[in-house]
């Protein structure tokens, strides 16, 4: 039956070659021009996860000969195969990049095996060189390193101590994000407890306000959150009169009033690398990973909610980070009394992704 | 667990009632109505979506938040006569339409609204039940929109309506046996077309509460399935509307449990807690299913009873 499996596509695909073939060279003049297709899970507004991507493709278009097409609210089906297929064929994307988890296996995969000359990139740390396409590769930002500065500042900027975070779900990269936070906290002001509250899932609005309301009617000045859309949460937060500090992409025009700094991606740097790595014919890496000494991610500009001593003591945290200074100086305990953290790991250690604990100094359980 | 923390909890559940049930009661009025006609609506939950986007967009535009509330209210009348003007067609099964109105409510407040996720509209306002306490926490749990009382009304009004008067003898007739219906020379169509359409009108209502007031923005997951839990209130309440607010203001109590218990720094289990107002439900409809007195409750004329 392999015969009959031709899609629309293949066939338009086809008789556009016959054509090209028949017709004069067209188009050549064009060949070293990047075309850049990105595909996001929900809409690129969203003050989120997907504001952080659009941000970054948005500061593709100043470079020369760069062109980018974007499409918004695809789910993790085969939704995304067709819409990736479609940026290769009628738009000539020479790469394609899928910004939501599940995009990954299988459509990526085998769509990465399907168009051998086009590069797919992923964000989330899932390519592996002995199972996965030479033209498929992952990228993603150590976040953590910047809600790391976030505490440092919301340490400084607390008055009774007590920080709140929303979590979505208690899986590695969440966990690392708090356990950060606190220990950016701790730096700054060692009387300071992180509480958490996860709420189960990536966006649940209701419950999301609902956890906000929760902690700061717990006594908690400063809330923070690891959800899909934060905006709930800084929202909730400013009109209770607490602190906030960001996640994702800039909430800082949500909270005039009480905005210390965010966690944000730094997209940029590494589209930008893959643009110009494709404009000069060269080869893209396969994994592209990294913090602030990456110049992967970044902090949101200082709010009216940031103390100066805050800020100073941020900005200083920064420079470290960048330095590459340890976040995780061991020997550290879980919240239970085991110690987890045997001794210094490097702030980019593979052990430190397989986080599943909470450290001493935040309230709150994973089960 | 210290005494504060108990109290803590306690604030946070009272608070979570006022806060989280409004759309609950709007939803589970509005398709108790159309229910009792002899209908079930189960778009509702795409009528709540596109109420909720309709409020904020027009909140935006106007600056009226309460002009916002009543445009939710007509897009949801809109919705819901499509569905009865639908149904009304022969062999059509009006579960099927529902879900069918379901997707295309949602889908139509996301393309409209991706305009809207952005900008920032006027909210509603509320008042404080808890002032007189002097203590700030106990105020801000009360803070009481006005809608809720709204809704409450609503339910007395439609309670009353069902009881005591011709329209309510009508609509009830309608729903457990159309011969009858129209063995008296009433149109059991044009009755039920018009008893979704105000279903309709007011689980738009209940959308504009979700985007102006609690938690007051627009974004595509806000609603995350409460427009169907509401349809799923209305069989818990038996068709009562004063059973509806109670199981509204019950579901949104139990809601506040998981963040409450999880913020005074019980955090052991939160999944089990999370899930206290499914649990809940489950528990009392088992305890009340089965008993005579439920089936005696449930409209003859329903699809799903049939």
């Amino acid at each position: 039956m392999e015969l009959l499996r031709i899609n629309r596509r293949t066939f338009l695909q086809g008789s556009a070659a016959a054509l090209v073939g028949t017709g004069a060279t067209v188009g050549i003049a064009h060949a070293a021009d990047v075309t850049l297709g990105i595909v996001y899970v929900g809409p690129r507004d969203d003050f989120g996860w997907n504001q952080a991507h659009a941000v970054a493709v948005k500061s593709l278009k100043t470079l020369p000969g760069v062109k980018t097409v974007e499409e918004e609210n695809v789910p993790e089906t085969d939704a995304c195969s067709k819409t990736m297929e479609s940026m290769v064929n009628l738009d000539g994307a020479n790469i394609i990049l899928g910004t939501s988890f599940g995009y990954f296996d299988p459509f990526m995969v085998d769509l990465a095996k399907k168009y051998a000359k086009v590069e797919f990139r992923h964000a989330a740390p899932l390519w592996d060189a002995k199972k996965h396409p030479k033209n498929l590769g992952s990228y993603f930002g150590y976040l953590n390193q910047a809600h790391y500065v976030d505490g440092v500042a919301a340490g400084l900027s607390t008055k009774s101590n007590k920080l709140g975070f929303v979590a979505a779900k208690p899986i590695a990269s969440v966990l690392s994000n708090i356990n950060s936070f606190m220990l950016g906290a701790k730096k700054t002001n060692p009387k300071a407890v992180v509480q958490v509250i996860f709420t189960g899932d990536w966006s649940l609005p209701v419950r999301e306000a609902e956890a906000a309301n929760a902690l700061v009617d717990a006594g908690c000045d400063v809330i923070t959150c690891h959800v899909d859309g934060p905006k709930v949460v800084i929202e909730t937060a400013e009109k209770r009169g607490v602190k906030t500090c960001g996640h994702n992409a800039s909430q800082a025009p949500l909270a005039p009033k009480g905005f210390i700094t965010g966690a944000e991606y730094k997209w940029e740097t590494i589209y930008k690398g893959y643009a110009t790595d494709l404009a000069a014919g060269k080869a893209l890496p396969n994994m592209v990973s990294g913090g602030y000494e990456g110049d992967m991610v970044q902090n949101s500009p200082f709010g009216a909610g940031c103390t100066p001593e805050g800020k100073k003591a941020a900005e200083a945290a920064i420079a470290d980070l960048k330095a590459k200074k340890p976040i995780y100086v061991g020997p550290l305990k879980d919240n239970k009394g085991k110690v987890v953290i045997d001794k210094t790991y490097d702030n980019l250690d593979p052990y430190l992704d397989q986080m599943n604990y909470l450290l001493e100094g935040v309230v709150g359980s994973i089960t | 667990m210290t005494e504060g923390a108990g109290l803590i909890v306690f604030v946070a559940i009272i608070g979570g009632a006022l806060r989280v049930s409004t759309p609950f009661m709007f939803v589970a009025l509005g398709e108790c109505l159309t229910e009792k006609s002899g209908r079930v609506n189960l778009g509702l939950e795409g009528t709540l979506v596109l109420g909720a986007m309709t409020a904020y967009a027009i909140s935006f535009h106007s600056g009226s938040p309460w002009l916002g509330v009543f445009a939710a209210g007509c897009a949801g009348a809109a919705l819901g006569a499509m569905h009865g003007y639908i149904c009304k067609l022969p062999k059509v099964n009006d579960i099927a339409v529902g879900i069918a109105m379901m997707l295309f409510g949602t889908g139509l407040a996301f393309f409209f609204g991706k305009a809207y996720i952005q900008p920032s509209a006027p909210r509603l306002g509320s008042f404080s039940l808890g002032e007189w306490t002097g203590s700030q926490q106990i105020a801000t749990a009360l803070q009481i929109n006005p809608l809720l009382l709204v809704g409450i009304v609503v339910a007395i009004v439609m309670a009353w309506a069902f009881a005591n008067t011709k329209w309510g003898l009508i609509v009830r007739m309608t729903g457990d046996s159309a011969p009858s219906a129209k063995a008296m020379g009433v149109s059991v169509d044009l009755v039920r077309f018009l008893a979704t359409t105000i279903g309709g009108f007011l689980a738009g209502v209940g959308g504009s509460f979700l985007s102006l007031f609690y938690p007051g923005s627009w974004n595509q997951g806000l609603s995350s399935g409460q427009g169907l839990m509401a349809v799923a209130l209305v069989i818990f309440a038996r068709w009562s509307p004063i059973r509806c607010v109670i199981a509204a203001l019950l579901f949104g109590a139990a809601g506040a449990i998981g963040p409450a218990l999880q913020s005074v720094g019980i955090t052991q289990g939160y999944y089990f807690f999370n899930a206290a107002p499914y649990i809940l439900t489950l528990f009392i409809m088992i305890a009340s299913a089965g008993s005579k007195q439920a089936m005696r409750d449930v409209p003859g004329e329903l699809s799903i009873t049939k």
